[in-house]
């Protein structure tokens, strides 16, 4: 078959503001110059850690806000493909996810979690980007089965991105085509303890690996 | 209005041997004539239903178009088919005829790339609007790079 050269395409100016993962997340995972709210709640913050006896005061507090963040995790009901069947069978009541304090929300607005539960079009893209962003910081992203993990049995195909880290950074990567309920609960515990180490300031763990 | 009398009268109208094959009768007609047996099929043989529309990609032969249309009454199925000249992917549109051929037609544009003279919407259907390239035709490298996806 004849391999076109690759056409450098504008991307359009709604969603196209990064080329790739890297850029992106030069622009989203970190806290703005600006951003003078948060510079003066981190200075103070560093203040405290610094005095005699602070360094307990910061922990702990980070330790609580972190019991909390993973405590509630509420995933924005966002289905792509079959594998959504499975994500509706985890919320519901046999295998009961809302027990680790993980909500269903039809909103992005309120949620936390993002599972990426199918495949991802290229035409899908931008939208699923756009309810990405919608969300509000610190969000995570769990990519369930093949298809979001890598594009899957699609993955030669034309209209498939190749893996929904393309798109969003990924936390959780969830094999299987689809992962029953169970792997998915799995990969929802796995990000819950990813989710215990989180930092303030929103960076990710160095190592993704279990401890 | 049996088979049989369809591929006769096709065959006085058109001079085409219609083959009857699985139930449908096959006619493989010049590209001049497909807007004209499209108005036969539709008022003479009573084809009011059009199935689907799509194409296929033989390469260096040009590609053909293919369409079926059925009279659901008396069970007469019709399936049209012609070859579009090598390098040039036009044809006739049916939309005049049957509604249903717009989106279809669209479709066909979308992935074969052909032109179809005398639509009156012929715009991408299924694909985003910057989309380059026709997918289903065979000399669409499928690992074409869309940027920033992949």
């Amino acid at each position: 078959m004849e391999v076109k050269p690759p056409v450098p395409q504008v991307p359009p100016p709604v969603w196209g503001d990064f080329r790739d993962l890297q850029e992106w997340e030069k622009y989203h995972q970190h806290r703005a110059v600006d951003d003078k709210t948060s510079n003066t709640l981190a200075s103070i913050a560093e203040a405290i850690h610094h005095m005699p006896g602070g360094w307990i005061v910061t922990t702990s507090t980070e330790k609580i806000f972190n019991w909390a963040r993973k405590s509630s995790i509420w995933p924005v009901t966002f289905g792509l493909a079959c594998c959504a069947i499975e994500m509706m069978a985890t919320f519901a009541s046999r295998f009961d996810v809302e027990r680790f304090g993980m909500v269903p929300w039809a909103s992005p607005r309120h949620s936390d979690l993002m599972i990426v539960s199918g495949t991802v079009t290229i035409k899908m893209a931008p939208m699923l980007k756009r309810i990405y962003d919608q969300m509000p910081d610190p969000k995570w992203v769990v990519s369930m089965g093949s298809c979001a993990n890598s594009g899957g049995p699609f993955r030669h195909g034309y209209h498939v991105v190749k893996g929904v880290d393309r798109v969003v950074p990924v936390d959780v990567y969830v094999p299987g085509c689809p992962p029953t309920p169970d792997s998915l609960m799995y990969g929802l515990l796995k990000l819950q303890e990813q989710v215990a180490e989180f930092q303030k300031t929103g960076a990710r763990p160095a190592s993704s690996g279990p401890k | 209005m049996t088979a049989a009398d369809a591929s006769t009268r096709i065959r006085e109208r058109f001079g085409v041997e219609a083959v009857m094959a699985d139930g449908v009768l096959s006619v493989v007609l010049p590209r001049e004539r497909w807007q004209e047996f499209g108005r036969v099929a539709r008022e003479e043989l009573g084809c009011a239903y059009f199935n689907w529309l799509s194409a296929v990609d033989w390469k260096d032969q040009g590609l053909e178009v293919l369409c079926r249309v059925e009279n659901l009454d008396a069970r007469l199925v019709v399936m049209m088919r012609t070859r579009l000249v090598a390098g040039e992917a036009r044809c006739p549109t049916l939309t005049h005829l049957w509604r249903g051929a717009d989106w279809m037609e669209r479709e066909c544009y979308d992935m074969f790339g052909i032109v179809f003279e005398g639509h009156p919407d012929l715009r991408r259907i299924l694909l985003s609007e910057g989309w380059e390239g026709h997918p289903l035709r065979k000399d669409y490298a499928v690992d074409t790079p869309f940027t920033p996806y992949r």
